[in-house]
């Protein structure tokens, strides 16, 4: 399945590695930062209620 | 207008450190140059428009966070804010008076530098002409950067990022402009393109300076 | 019914939080179907050998740092005119994925340069004014980190937003001519073989662009939803306090 990369190799697979672990980077950064956000947002609304504000 | 000019010059006179500092500057970095690439005559004469440009550059940058900085902890800005003189004008005059104060100096004070790199000698003409020409607009640039970080407690180190990057054609059109001076060659498009960056900073930078002012001053 | 209404910031969230899955599936999805094509059933180039598989990463990815620049000074325009909070947060939320856009731009590209030109950097335009292009993005975020108050911050960002585009076509046509000074004809510019290729390299090429388009997409919207809810939320606790 690998296929024949040549004497290329190590720069093709390290461009590759590299480019997708900063997308996945950039993704898992967003998506934990929306989460955290959203449960903090979803806890003051709560306190706000609460204190009737 | 002509009053704030004469005012923002006699008080950079008096103060005295923006006036001699920037020059001083100037000389500083284009001395350390020979002690970093060595004292070889061919490889001075062959850098030296660049360095002369880039130091130029970094030494207008030095004093940019005083354009707006001192007016604005006194209460000066929001002063003239409101005053009949509308900002852009403002914006424009400083730009000018950074000029004057920085740029005319560094200008002058070039050749002499140019000396100590052993600058061709066609080049002196170019020199003298692009950065006449091309450090209003730096001043210019530098006057929406303060105008921009005005408010900030650290601007100074934030605006140099913000400047240096808008400083890339001023400083590749005026390098280029001396480079082919010093090879003898035609420098009439380098420095056509700088003057017209230059007039291009004036008609339109002055609108961006005073509406970022403005959101700084609400 | 005008597209002003997804300016609304509850209508916002409300309206893409059921898209997000989808449109992220279908970003990975043809991400995965486009690298994969890409770098297992792709032949060599003749010339490039292997390297040529690059181009799946280098050119989507050039895009959408030029793209997400584009937007930025889109949604800028949008907040200065007509003062759609929304619109000035997308601007925010797209700069961090332009600059990891950029990032990902360069990498790949001084990775397929060391074996083909030599050189892992040359002082090569499209090269230099990409370098440009990340400072301006470093600055621009930089700037919104620094400002506290959210309105001020969003304000001067668009200032500098926009004339930060005219410095940077001006750097793009400037960086042109200091090349053309010093040494033509250096490099072969990578585009216009993207342009030449045959089907083969470029079926799966169409497909990586199509997925690093959605992911960013994607991406912005998650980051604007998140910006919202701060925002929000900082709303809430000045409200509390006083």
């Amino acid at each position: 399945m690998i296929p024949d990369l040549g004497i290329y190799a190590v720069e093709v697979t390290s461009a590759y590695v590299l480019s997708i672990s900063l997308l996945i980077t950039i993704l898992v950064l967003s998506l934990l930062r929306a989460r955290k956000i959203r449960a903090q947002l979803l806890k003051v609304e709560a306190s706000r209620l609460l204190n009737n504000v | 207008m002509i009053s704030l000019l004469r005012r923002d010059l006699t008080l950079a006179l008096r103060a005295g450190g923006g006036f001699g500092l920037g020059l001083a500057f100037f000389l500083i970095v284009v001395i350390l140059v020979p002690f970093g690439v060595g004292p070889e005559a061919t490889v001075l004469s062959r850098i030296a428009p660049g360095i002369l440009w880039v130091a130029a550059l970094l030494a207008a940058l030095l004093s940019l966070d005083r354009i707006f900085a001192l007016d604005f902890e006194d209460g000066t800005l929001p002063l003239l804010a409101t005053s009949p003189l509308p900002l852009e004008g403002v914006a424009l005059i400083k730009g000018i008076a950074h000029w004057i104060i920085t740029g005319l100096p560094l200008t002058l004070a070039a050749p002499a530098l140019g000396f100590l790199l052993n600058l061709e000698t066609s080049a002196y003409v170019w020199l003298l002409a692009s950065l006449a020409l091309g450090t209003p607009a730096l001043s210019m640039i530098g006057t929406f950067g303060a105008a921009l970080t005005v408010g900030l407690r650290r601007g100074g180190l934030l605006m140099s990022l913000l400047v240096l990057p808008l400083y890339v054609p001023t400083l590749i059109f005026g390098a280029e402009a001396v480079r082919r001076g010093a090879l003898g060659l035609d420098a009439t498009t380098p420095l056509l393109m700088l003057a017209g960056i230059t007039l291009f900073s004036f008609a339109l930078l002055p609108f961006a300076a005073s509406s970022a002012l403005r959101v700084n001053l609400r | 019914m005008s597209i002003w209404e997804y300016a609304n910031p509850k209508k916002f969230i409300t309206i893409t939080t059921p898209l997000v899955p989808w449109i992220l599936g279908l970003a990975i999805a043809c991400l995965v179907v486009g690298l994969v094509w890409g770098f297992f059933l792709t032949p060599d180039d003749f010339r490039q050998g292997s390297t040529v598989k690059i181009i799946y990463l280098h050119v989507p990815a050039a895009l959408m740092a030029i793209n997400a620049w584009f937007m930025m000074l889109l949604a800028s325009l949008i907040w200065l005119v007509r003062r759609h909070h929304v619109s000035a947060l997308v601007a925010r939320a797209a700069a961090p994925v332009g600059i990891v856009m950029t990032l990902i731009t360069l990498i790949t590209g001084a990775i397929w340069g060391q074996p083909m030109w030599g050189t892992w950097w040359a002082w090569d335009p499209r090269l230099t004014s990409f370098l440009i292009l990340f400072l301006f993005y470093l600055g621009y975020i930089a700037l919104w980190e620094a400002i506290e108050d959210p309105d001020t911050a969003a304000d001067l960002t668009s200032v500098l937003c926009i004339v930060g585009s005219v410095f940077a076509v001006l750097s793009r046509y400037a960086v042109n001519f200091w090349n053309q000074g010093l040494h033509q004809g250096t490099s072969v510019p990578v585009v216009t073989g993207g342009r030449t290729i045959s089907d083969v390299f470029f079926v799966p090429l169409v497909i990586c662009m199509m997925g690093f388009g959605l992911l960013f997409f994607v991406l912005v919207l998650i980051r604007t939803q998140t910006e919202i809810r701060v925002r929000r939320m900082r709303a809430i606790q000045l409200r509390m306090r006083s």
